[in-house]
Protein backbone atom coordinates (compact mmCIF):
# COMPACT_ATOMS: atom_id res chain seq x y z
CA UNK A 1 0.00 0.00 0.00
CA UNK A 2 1.38 3.38 -0.94
CA UNK A 3 0.70 6.15 1.47
CA UNK A 4 2.35 9.41 2.17
CA UNK A 5 2.76 8.52 5.81
CA UNK A 6 4.48 5.30 4.85
CA UNK A 7 7.00 7.23 2.86
CA UNK A 8 7.54 9.98 5.38
CA UNK A 9 7.69 7.57 8.24
CA UNK A 10 10.53 5.59 6.82
CA UNK A 11 12.60 7.91 4.74
CA UNK A 12 11.23 11.41 4.41
CA UNK A 13 10.58 11.03 0.71
CA UNK A 14 7.43 12.14 -0.95
CA UNK A 15 6.04 12.68 -4.40
CA UNK A 16 5.09 16.20 -5.30
CA UNK A 17 3.47 17.17 -8.56
CA UNK A 18 5.21 15.57 -11.48
CA UNK A 19 8.47 14.64 -9.79
CA UNK A 20 10.13 13.34 -6.68
CA UNK A 21 11.52 15.49 -3.97
CA UNK A 22 13.08 14.83 -0.62
CA UNK A 23 11.54 16.73 2.20
CA UNK A 24 12.20 17.15 5.83
CA UNK A 25 9.40 15.31 7.59
CA UNK A 26 9.16 18.08 10.14
CA UNK A 27 8.22 20.57 7.42
CA UNK A 28 5.98 18.21 5.50
CA UNK A 29 3.10 18.40 7.92
CA UNK A 30 -0.28 18.80 6.38
CA UNK A 31 -1.51 22.37 6.11
CA UNK A 32 -4.76 23.56 7.53
CA UNK A 33 -7.43 24.78 5.17
CA UNK A 34 -10.47 26.92 5.70
CA UNK A 35 -13.62 25.03 4.80
CA UNK A 36 -17.29 25.87 4.47
CA UNK A 37 -18.95 26.74 7.79
CA UNK A 38 -21.75 24.43 6.67
CA UNK A 39 -19.49 21.42 7.35
CA UNK A 40 -19.40 19.90 10.82
CA UNK A 41 -17.13 21.57 13.35
CA UNK A 42 -15.16 18.34 13.60
CA UNK A 43 -14.56 18.26 9.88
CA UNK A 44 -13.43 21.88 9.79
CA UNK A 45 -10.99 21.19 12.60
CA UNK A 46 -9.65 17.87 11.32
CA UNK A 47 -9.45 18.30 7.54
CA UNK A 48 -6.04 19.34 6.23
CA UNK A 49 -4.35 19.82 2.89
CA UNK A 50 -2.15 16.80 2.34
CA UNK A 51 -0.41 15.32 -0.71
CA UNK A 52 -0.64 11.61 -1.46
CA UNK A 53 2.14 10.21 -3.68
CA UNK A 54 1.56 11.50 -7.20
CA UNK A 55 -1.05 14.01 -6.08
CA UNK A 56 -1.16 17.72 -5.38
CA UNK A 57 -2.26 18.69 -1.88
CA UNK A 58 -5.92 17.69 -1.59
CA UNK A 59 -8.35 18.04 1.29
CA UNK A 60 -7.69 15.05 3.50
CA UNK A 61 -10.83 13.82 5.22
CA UNK A 62 -9.40 10.46 6.26
CA UNK A 63 -5.92 8.99 5.99
CA UNK A 64 -6.90 5.32 6.08
CA UNK A 65 -8.66 4.36 3.95
CA UNK A 66 -7.63 7.46 2.00
CA UNK A 67 -10.43 9.90 1.28
CA UNK A 68 -9.16 13.11 -0.28
CA UNK A 69 -11.29 15.83 -1.83
CA UNK A 70 -10.35 18.11 -4.73
CA UNK A 71 -10.05 21.77 -3.66
CA UNK A 72 -12.45 24.00 -5.57
CA UNK A 73 -9.58 25.83 -7.30
CA UNK A 74 -9.03 22.75 -9.50
CA UNK A 75 -12.68 22.37 -10.49
CA UNK A 76 -13.27 25.42 -12.69
CA UNK A 77 -12.46 23.71 -15.99
CA UNK A 78 -14.07 21.01 -18.11
CA UNK A 79 -11.19 18.63 -17.38
CA UNK A 80 -9.82 17.97 -13.90
CA UNK A 81 -6.05 17.26 -13.82
CA UNK A 82 -5.07 13.75 -12.73
CA UNK A 83 -2.90 15.01 -9.90
CA UNK A 84 -5.80 16.99 -8.46
CA UNK A 85 -8.45 14.29 -8.94
CA UNK A 86 -10.24 13.19 -5.76
CA UNK A 87 -9.45 9.90 -4.03
CA UNK A 88 -12.07 7.67 -2.42
CA UNK A 89 -11.64 4.21 -0.89
CA UNK A 90 -13.87 2.13 1.35
CA UNK A 91 -11.31 -0.44 2.45
CA UNK A 92 -7.82 0.05 3.85
CA UNK A 93 -5.87 -2.78 2.25
CA UNK A 94 -4.96 -1.27 -1.13
CA UNK A 95 -2.24 -3.17 -2.98
CA UNK A 96 0.03 -1.45 -5.43
CA UNK A 97 -0.89 -3.33 -8.59
CA UNK A 98 1.87 -4.26 -11.05
CA UNK A 99 0.58 -3.67 -14.58
CA UNK A 100 2.92 -6.38 -15.92
CA UNK A 101 1.46 -9.14 -13.79
CA UNK A 102 -2.09 -7.80 -13.41
CA UNK A 103 -4.79 -10.05 -14.84
CA UNK A 104 -8.45 -9.39 -15.42
CA UNK A 105 -10.66 -12.43 -14.92
CA UNK A 106 -13.81 -12.41 -17.05
CA UNK A 107 -16.51 -15.06 -16.81
CA UNK A 108 -19.06 -16.66 -14.53
CA UNK A 109 -22.51 -18.16 -14.55
CA UNK A 110 -23.80 -15.57 -17.02
CA UNK A 111 -21.06 -16.20 -19.57
CA UNK A 112 -20.52 -19.01 -22.08
CA UNK A 113 -16.83 -19.32 -21.20
CA UNK A 114 -14.08 -17.69 -19.16
CA UNK A 115 -11.10 -15.56 -20.15
CA UNK A 116 -8.14 -13.96 -18.46
CA UNK A 117 -6.86 -10.73 -19.94
CA UNK A 118 -3.51 -9.06 -19.44
CA UNK A 119 -3.16 -5.32 -19.78
CA UNK A 120 -1.79 -5.88 -23.29
CA UNK A 121 -4.82 -8.03 -24.12
CA UNK A 122 -7.10 -5.24 -22.93
CA UNK A 123 -5.23 -2.67 -24.98
CA UNK A 124 -5.50 -4.89 -28.06
CA UNK A 125 -9.28 -4.45 -28.01
CA UNK A 126 -10.31 -1.40 -30.10
CA UNK A 127 -9.98 1.63 -27.86
CA UNK A 128 -12.73 4.13 -27.20
CA UNK A 129 -12.62 7.48 -25.40
CA UNK A 130 -15.25 9.25 -23.38
CA UNK A 131 -15.06 12.44 -21.35
CA UNK A 132 -17.11 11.87 -18.23
CA UNK A 133 -17.70 13.13 -14.71
CA UNK A 134 -16.73 10.76 -11.91
CA UNK A 135 -18.66 11.89 -8.85
CA UNK A 136 -18.94 10.16 -5.50
CA UNK A 137 -22.55 9.39 -4.57
CA UNK A 138 -21.92 11.19 -1.29
CA UNK A 139 -20.38 14.32 -2.76
CA UNK A 140 -21.45 17.24 -0.51
CA UNK A 141 -22.69 14.83 2.18
CA UNK A 142 -20.98 17.07 4.72
CA UNK A 143 -23.26 19.93 3.69
CA UNK A 144 -26.47 18.11 4.60
CA UNK A 145 -28.40 19.71 7.43
CA UNK A 146 -28.86 17.89 9.69
CA UNK A 147 -25.51 16.17 9.17
CA UNK A 148 -25.49 12.48 8.38
CA UNK A 149 -22.75 9.96 9.21
CA UNK A 150 -20.16 9.06 6.61
CA UNK A 151 -17.21 10.71 4.89
CA UNK A 152 -17.96 14.40 5.34
CA UNK A 153 -17.40 15.52 1.77
CA UNK A 154 -17.62 19.12 0.68
CA UNK A 155 -18.18 19.81 -3.03
CA UNK A 156 -14.98 18.27 -4.37
CA UNK A 157 -15.58 14.50 -4.37
CA UNK A 158 -15.75 14.66 -8.14
CA UNK A 159 -13.78 15.34 -11.28
CA UNK A 160 -14.08 15.08 -15.03
CA UNK A 161 -11.54 13.27 -17.19
CA UNK A 162 -11.05 11.88 -20.67
CA UNK A 163 -11.11 8.12 -20.15
CA UNK A 164 -9.71 5.68 -22.69
CA UNK A 165 -10.14 1.95 -22.72
CA UNK A 166 -11.96 -1.00 -24.17
CA UNK A 167 -15.73 -1.00 -24.32
CA UNK A 168 -17.06 -3.30 -21.61
CA UNK A 169 -19.34 -4.93 -24.20
CA UNK A 170 -16.28 -5.87 -26.27
CA UNK A 171 -14.68 -7.41 -23.18
CA UNK A 172 -17.90 -9.33 -22.52
CA UNK A 173 -17.93 -10.53 -26.12
CA UNK A 174 -14.70 -12.40 -25.34
CA UNK A 175 -16.66 -14.71 -23.04
CA UNK A 176 -20.11 -14.62 -24.62
CA UNK A 177 -22.85 -13.02 -22.57
CA UNK A 178 -25.75 -15.39 -21.95
CA UNK A 179 -29.18 -14.09 -22.94
CA UNK A 180 -30.51 -14.37 -19.39
CA UNK A 181 -27.61 -12.57 -17.70
CA UNK A 182 -29.08 -9.62 -15.76
CA UNK A 183 -26.15 -7.99 -13.95
CA UNK A 184 -22.40 -7.59 -14.46
CA UNK A 185 -20.46 -7.88 -11.20
CA UNK A 186 -17.11 -6.14 -10.64
CA UNK A 187 -14.43 -6.76 -8.03
CA UNK A 188 -11.24 -4.78 -7.47
CA UNK A 189 -7.90 -5.48 -5.80
CA UNK A 190 -8.63 -3.59 -2.58
CA UNK A 191 -9.75 -5.47 0.53
CA UNK A 192 -10.73 -4.87 4.10
CA UNK A 193 -8.16 -4.90 6.87
CA UNK A 194 -9.97 -7.81 8.51
CA UNK A 195 -11.23 -10.87 6.65
CA UNK A 196 -14.83 -10.46 7.73
CA UNK A 197 -15.21 -7.02 6.17
CA UNK A 198 -17.37 -7.38 3.05
CA UNK A 199 -15.21 -7.03 -0.02
CA UNK A 200 -16.07 -4.01 -2.15
CA UNK A 201 -17.95 -5.66 -5.01
CA UNK A 202 -20.49 -3.86 -7.20
CA UNK A 203 -22.85 -4.70 -10.03
CA UNK A 204 -24.61 -2.84 -12.81
CA UNK A 205 -27.52 -3.95 -14.97
CA UNK A 206 -26.63 -5.54 -18.29
CA UNK A 207 -28.38 -2.77 -20.24
CA UNK A 208 -25.96 -0.22 -18.76
CA UNK A 209 -22.94 -2.50 -19.10
CA UNK A 210 -23.39 -2.88 -22.86
CA UNK A 211 -23.83 0.81 -23.60
CA UNK A 212 -21.23 2.14 -26.07
CA UNK A 213 -19.77 4.46 -23.44
CA UNK A 214 -19.25 1.97 -20.60
CA UNK A 215 -15.54 1.16 -20.54
CA UNK A 216 -12.76 -0.79 -18.93
CA UNK A 217 -10.39 2.18 -18.93
CA UNK A 218 -6.61 2.20 -18.61
CA UNK A 219 -5.94 5.85 -19.45
CA UNK A 220 -7.07 9.07 -17.82
CA UNK A 221 -6.39 12.34 -19.64
CA UNK A 222 -3.82 10.63 -21.86
CA UNK A 223 -1.84 9.06 -19.02
CA UNK A 224 -2.00 5.68 -17.31
CA UNK A 225 -4.48 5.80 -14.44
CA UNK A 226 -2.88 7.12 -11.27
CA UNK A 227 -2.57 4.49 -8.54
CA UNK A 228 -5.13 6.30 -6.40
CA UNK A 229 -7.60 6.43 -9.27
CA UNK A 230 -7.48 2.73 -10.04
CA UNK A 231 -4.30 1.68 -11.86
CA UNK A 232 -4.04 -0.28 -14.06
CA UNK A 233 -7.71 -0.39 -15.09
CA UNK A 234 -11.06 0.71 -13.77
CA UNK A 235 -14.67 0.54 -14.88
CA UNK A 236 -16.12 3.75 -16.35
CA UNK A 237 -19.91 4.09 -16.12
CA UNK A 238 -20.63 7.52 -17.63
CA UNK A 239 -23.64 9.23 -16.10
CA UNK A 240 -23.72 7.00 -13.03
CA UNK A 241 -22.18 7.82 -9.67
CA UNK A 242 -18.63 6.68 -8.98
CA UNK A 243 -19.57 3.79 -6.72
CA UNK A 244 -19.82 1.62 -9.84
CA UNK A 245 -16.50 2.78 -11.33
CA UNK A 246 -14.53 -0.11 -9.85
CA UNK A 247 -10.86 0.76 -9.36
CA UNK A 248 -8.00 -1.77 -9.81
CA UNK A 249 -10.62 -4.04 -11.38
CA UNK A 250 -9.69 -7.72 -11.17
CA UNK A 251 -12.85 -9.52 -12.16
CA UNK A 252 -15.89 -8.97 -14.38
CA UNK A 253 -18.59 -11.54 -13.80
CA UNK A 254 -21.88 -11.75 -15.69
CA UNK A 255 -24.57 -12.97 -13.29
CA UNK A 256 -27.94 -14.65 -13.80
CA UNK A 257 -29.40 -13.29 -10.59
CA UNK A 258 -29.29 -10.14 -8.55
CA UNK A 259 -25.92 -9.80 -6.80
CA UNK A 260 -26.53 -9.77 -3.04
CA UNK A 261 -23.29 -8.42 -1.53
CA UNK A 262 -23.31 -5.82 1.25
CA UNK A 263 -22.25 -2.97 -1.04
CA UNK A 264 -25.28 -3.56 -3.26
CA UNK A 265 -28.02 -4.65 -0.85
CA UNK A 266 -27.23 -2.45 2.14
CA UNK A 267 -25.09 0.44 0.95
CA UNK A 268 -25.52 3.04 -1.78
CA UNK A 269 -29.30 2.96 -1.68
CA UNK A 270 -31.77 5.80 -2.05
CA UNK A 271 -35.44 5.85 -1.10
CA UNK A 272 -37.74 5.01 -4.01
CA UNK A 273 -39.47 7.92 -5.67
CA UNK A 274 -37.66 10.77 -3.94
CA UNK A 275 -35.28 11.77 -6.71
CA UNK A 276 -36.04 12.63 -10.32
CA UNK A 277 -33.93 9.89 -11.87
CA UNK A 278 -34.77 8.11 -15.10
CA UNK A 279 -32.25 5.24 -15.06
CA UNK A 280 -33.55 2.30 -13.05
CA UNK A 281 -31.77 -0.73 -11.67
CA UNK A 282 -34.84 -2.95 -11.52
CA UNK A 283 -33.17 -6.22 -10.50
CA UNK A 284 -31.90 -4.53 -7.31
CA UNK A 285 -35.02 -2.57 -6.37
CA UNK A 286 -37.03 -3.35 -3.24
CA UNK A 287 -40.39 -1.92 -2.23
CA UNK A 288 -38.55 0.71 -0.17
CA UNK A 289 -35.36 1.64 -1.98
CA UNK A 290 -33.15 1.27 -4.98
CA UNK A 291 -29.43 1.45 -5.71
CA UNK A 292 -28.30 4.93 -6.61
CA UNK A 293 -27.92 5.18 -10.39
CA UNK A 294 -27.43 8.27 -12.53
CA UNK A 295 -26.21 11.60 -11.17
CA UNK A 296 -28.75 14.36 -10.67
CA UNK A 297 -28.28 17.67 -12.46
CA UNK A 298 -25.94 19.94 -10.57
CA UNK A 299 -23.63 22.95 -10.69
CA UNK A 300 -20.79 24.47 -8.71
CA UNK A 301 -19.59 28.06 -8.50
CA UNK A 302 -15.80 27.93 -8.73
CA UNK A 303 -14.78 31.50 -9.55
CA UNK A 304 -15.25 32.91 -6.08
CA UNK A 305 -15.06 31.52 -2.61
CA UNK A 306 -18.07 31.96 -0.39
CA UNK A 307 -17.61 35.35 1.25
CA UNK A 308 -15.17 36.65 -1.37
CA UNK A 309 -14.43 40.37 -1.18
CA UNK A 310 -15.47 42.42 -4.24
CA UNK A 311 -15.64 46.13 -5.05
CA UNK A 312 -19.02 47.79 -4.68
CA UNK A 313 -20.35 49.01 -8.04
CA UNK A 314 -17.94 46.84 -10.05
CA UNK A 315 -18.67 44.04 -12.48
CA UNK A 316 -17.29 40.58 -11.72
CA UNK A 317 -17.46 37.40 -13.75
CA UNK A 318 -18.89 34.56 -11.72
CA UNK A 319 -18.40 31.14 -13.22
CA UNK A 320 -18.26 27.45 -12.62
CA UNK A 321 -19.30 24.12 -14.02
CA UNK A 322 -22.52 22.18 -14.50
CA UNK A 323 -23.14 18.47 -15.13
CA UNK A 324 -25.77 15.78 -14.94
CA UNK A 325 -26.35 12.07 -15.52
CA UNK A 326 -25.58 12.18 -19.22
CA UNK A 327 -28.49 14.03 -20.80
CA UNK A 328 -26.31 17.11 -21.20
CA UNK A 329 -26.62 20.62 -19.84
CA UNK A 330 -29.20 22.82 -21.52
CA UNK A 331 -28.75 25.99 -19.49
CA UNK A 332 -27.40 27.54 -16.35
CA UNK A 333 -29.28 30.41 -14.76
CA UNK A 334 -27.73 32.81 -12.31
CA UNK A 335 -29.38 35.08 -9.80
CA UNK A 336 -27.48 38.08 -8.48
CA UNK A 337 -30.09 38.91 -5.87
CA UNK A 338 -30.41 35.79 -3.79
CA UNK A 339 -32.89 34.04 -6.07
CA UNK A 340 -35.43 36.77 -6.82
CA UNK A 341 -34.53 37.28 -10.49
CA UNK A 342 -32.65 35.00 -12.85
CA UNK A 343 -30.58 35.45 -16.02
CA UNK A 344 -29.03 32.96 -18.40
CA UNK A 345 -25.30 32.31 -18.14
CA UNK A 346 -22.99 31.72 -21.13
CA UNK A 347 -21.98 28.11 -21.57
CA UNK A 348 -18.35 27.23 -22.29
CA UNK A 349 -16.67 24.38 -24.13
CA UNK A 350 -18.79 21.30 -24.74
CA UNK A 351 -16.85 18.07 -24.25
CA UNK A 352 -19.93 15.94 -24.52
CA UNK A 353 -23.05 15.11 -22.58
CA UNK A 354 -21.20 13.34 -19.75
CA UNK A 355 -18.65 16.13 -19.11
CA UNK A 356 -18.44 19.18 -16.89
CA UNK A 357 -19.86 22.15 -18.81
CA UNK A 358 -18.16 25.42 -17.84
CA UNK A 359 -20.36 28.53 -17.60
CA UNK A 360 -19.92 32.17 -16.69
CA UNK A 361 -22.03 35.21 -16.00
CA UNK A 362 -21.21 38.88 -15.42
CA UNK A 363 -22.58 40.06 -12.12
CA UNK A 364 -23.17 43.74 -11.40
CA UNK A 365 -22.00 44.15 -7.84
CA UNK A 366 -24.36 46.32 -5.82
CA UNK A 367 -23.37 46.89 -2.25
CA UNK A 368 -21.66 47.73 -0.15
CA UNK A 369 -22.62 44.66 1.83
CA UNK A 370 -23.50 41.06 1.24
CA UNK A 371 -24.83 39.93 -2.15
CA UNK A 372 -26.02 36.37 -2.62
CA UNK A 373 -25.28 34.75 -5.98
CA UNK A 374 -27.21 31.60 -6.87
CA UNK A 375 -26.69 29.27 -9.83
CA UNK A 376 -28.97 26.51 -11.03
CA UNK A 377 -28.44 24.17 -13.96
CA UNK A 378 -31.08 22.57 -16.17
CA UNK A 379 -30.40 19.52 -18.31
CA UNK A 380 -31.63 18.54 -21.75
CA UNK A 381 -34.60 16.63 -20.36
CA UNK A 382 -35.74 19.62 -18.34
CA UNK A 383 -34.53 18.59 -14.89
CA UNK A 384 -33.31 21.42 -12.66
CA UNK A 385 -31.42 21.55 -9.40
CA UNK A 386 -33.50 21.48 -6.28
CA UNK A 387 -34.27 24.61 -4.26
CA UNK A 388 -34.92 22.47 -1.19
CA UNK A 389 -32.46 19.74 -0.21
CA UNK A 390 -33.84 16.23 -0.65
CA UNK A 391 -33.10 14.43 2.62
CA UNK A 392 -32.10 10.77 2.52
CA UNK A 393 -30.45 8.52 5.11
CA UNK A 394 -26.98 8.28 3.58
CA UNK A 395 -26.67 11.82 2.27
CA UNK A 396 -26.59 11.15 -1.46
CA UNK A 397 -27.54 13.29 -4.47
CA UNK A 398 -26.95 16.72 -2.91
CA UNK A 399 -27.93 19.06 -5.73
CA UNK A 400 -29.24 22.09 -3.95
CA UNK A 401 -28.98 25.30 -6.02
CA UNK A 402 -25.37 26.52 -5.77
CA UNK A 403 -24.93 29.67 -3.80
CA UNK A 404 -22.19 31.98 -2.54
CA UNK A 405 -22.09 35.35 -0.88
CA UNK A 406 -19.99 38.19 -2.27
CA UNK A 407 -18.94 40.84 0.23
CA UNK A 408 -18.90 44.23 -1.49
CA UNK A 409 -17.06 47.18 -0.02
CA UNK B 1 18.13 11.25 -8.06
CA UNK B 2 15.01 9.49 -9.20
CA UNK B 3 16.53 6.03 -8.88
CA UNK B 4 17.72 6.78 -5.36
CA UNK B 5 14.35 8.08 -4.39
CA UNK B 6 12.63 5.06 -5.88
CA UNK B 7 14.95 2.73 -4.00
CA UNK B 8 14.20 4.49 -0.73
CA UNK B 9 10.53 4.39 -1.57
CA UNK B 10 10.62 0.64 -2.13
CA UNK B 11 12.10 0.19 1.33
CA UNK B 12 9.49 2.46 2.79
CA UNK B 13 6.69 0.38 1.28
CA UNK B 14 7.89 -2.66 3.15
CA UNK B 15 7.79 -0.87 6.47
CA UNK B 16 4.44 0.84 6.92
CA UNK B 17 4.23 3.43 9.64
CA UNK B 18 1.56 5.90 10.54
CA UNK B 19 3.31 9.22 10.98
CA UNK B 20 0.42 11.33 9.79
CA UNK B 21 -2.20 9.26 11.51
CA UNK B 22 -0.37 9.59 14.78
CA UNK B 23 -0.92 13.31 14.62
CA UNK B 24 -4.62 12.69 15.15
CA UNK B 25 -5.36 13.12 18.82
CA UNK B 26 -8.72 12.19 20.22
CA UNK B 27 -9.77 13.54 23.60
CA UNK B 28 -8.03 11.90 26.53
CA UNK B 29 -10.86 10.34 28.46
CA UNK B 30 -11.86 6.93 29.81
CA UNK B 31 -12.19 4.46 26.95
CA UNK B 32 -9.70 6.07 24.59
CA UNK B 33 -7.42 3.06 24.94
CA UNK B 34 -10.17 0.76 23.68
CA UNK B 35 -10.97 3.11 20.80
CA UNK B 36 -7.33 3.18 19.76
CA UNK B 37 -6.85 -0.56 20.18
CA UNK B 38 -9.96 -1.58 18.21
CA UNK B 39 -10.99 1.09 15.72
CA UNK B 40 -7.55 1.67 14.23
CA UNK B 41 -7.38 -1.93 13.02
CA UNK B 42 -9.47 -0.83 10.05
CA UNK B 43 -9.43 2.97 9.83
CA UNK B 44 -7.75 6.13 10.98
CA UNK B 45 -9.37 8.05 13.82
CA UNK B 46 -10.10 11.16 11.79
CA UNK B 47 -13.40 9.41 10.99
CA UNK B 48 -14.41 10.10 14.59
CA UNK B 49 -13.44 13.77 14.43
CA UNK B 50 -15.12 14.55 11.12
CA UNK B 51 -18.33 12.79 12.20
CA UNK B 52 -18.69 15.04 15.20
CA UNK B 53 -20.31 16.54 17.08
CA UNK B 54 -23.61 15.79 15.43
CA UNK B 55 -24.42 12.14 16.19
CA UNK B 56 -26.62 11.47 19.20
CA UNK B 57 -26.17 8.53 21.59
CA UNK B 58 -28.36 6.19 19.56
CA UNK B 59 -26.54 7.07 16.37
CA UNK B 60 -23.08 6.52 17.88
CA UNK B 61 -24.23 3.13 19.22
CA UNK B 62 -25.48 2.42 15.72
CA UNK B 63 -22.09 3.23 14.25
CA UNK B 64 -20.33 0.85 16.64
CA UNK B 65 -22.89 -1.87 15.92
CA UNK B 66 -22.44 -1.32 12.18
CA UNK B 67 -18.68 -1.74 12.46
CA UNK B 68 -19.19 -5.08 14.21
CA UNK B 69 -22.20 -6.52 12.37
CA UNK B 70 -21.79 -5.06 8.88
CA UNK B 71 -18.01 -4.69 8.64
CA UNK B 72 -16.96 -7.64 10.78
CA UNK B 73 -14.86 -5.74 13.32
CA UNK B 74 -13.71 -8.28 15.96
CA UNK B 75 -14.76 -6.22 19.00
CA UNK B 76 -16.15 -7.99 22.05
CA UNK B 77 -19.28 -6.75 23.76
CA UNK B 78 -17.45 -5.23 26.73
CA UNK B 79 -15.13 -3.20 24.53
CA UNK B 80 -18.00 -2.19 22.27
CA UNK B 81 -19.79 -0.66 25.25
CA UNK B 82 -16.69 1.22 26.37
CA UNK B 83 -16.13 2.52 22.83
CA UNK B 84 -19.75 3.59 22.46
CA UNK B 85 -19.69 5.35 25.82
CA UNK B 86 -16.47 7.16 24.92
CA UNK B 87 -17.84 8.36 21.57
CA UNK B 88 -21.12 9.52 23.08
CA UNK B 89 -19.44 11.35 25.94
CA UNK B 90 -16.72 13.04 23.89
CA UNK B 91 -18.01 13.34 20.34
CA UNK B 92 -21.78 13.21 20.74
CA UNK B 93 -24.29 15.90 20.04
Amino acid sequence: MITRRTVLGAAGVTLAGAGWRIVNPATAEAANIELSPALSAGTRAAAVLDALPGKKPLIKLSYRPPNYETPIEHLGTAITPNDAFFVRYHLADIPEVDGKTWKLSVGGEGADRAAELTLDDLKAIPAFEVTAVCQCSGNRRGLFQPHVAGVQWGPGAMGCARWKGARLKDVLDKVGLKKDAIEIVFDGADRGAVDKTPDFVKSIPVWKAVEETTLVAYEMNGEPLPHFNGFPARIIVPGWTATYWMKHVTSIRPALKSFDGFWMKSAYRIPLGKFPVVARFVSQETSANTPITEMVVNSLITSHADGAAVKAGSKVTVGGIAWDGGYGIRSVEVSSDGGKTWSTASLGEDLGRFAFRPWRFEVAVTGPGRQVIVARATNQIGQTQTSELIQNPAGYHHNLDSSISLMAS
Amino acid sequence: MRSIAVAIFAVALAAPSAADEQQIHLKKAPGLDKVEANCTACHSLDYVLTNSPFLNATQWDGEVTKMINAFGAPIDAADAKVIGDYLKANYGR
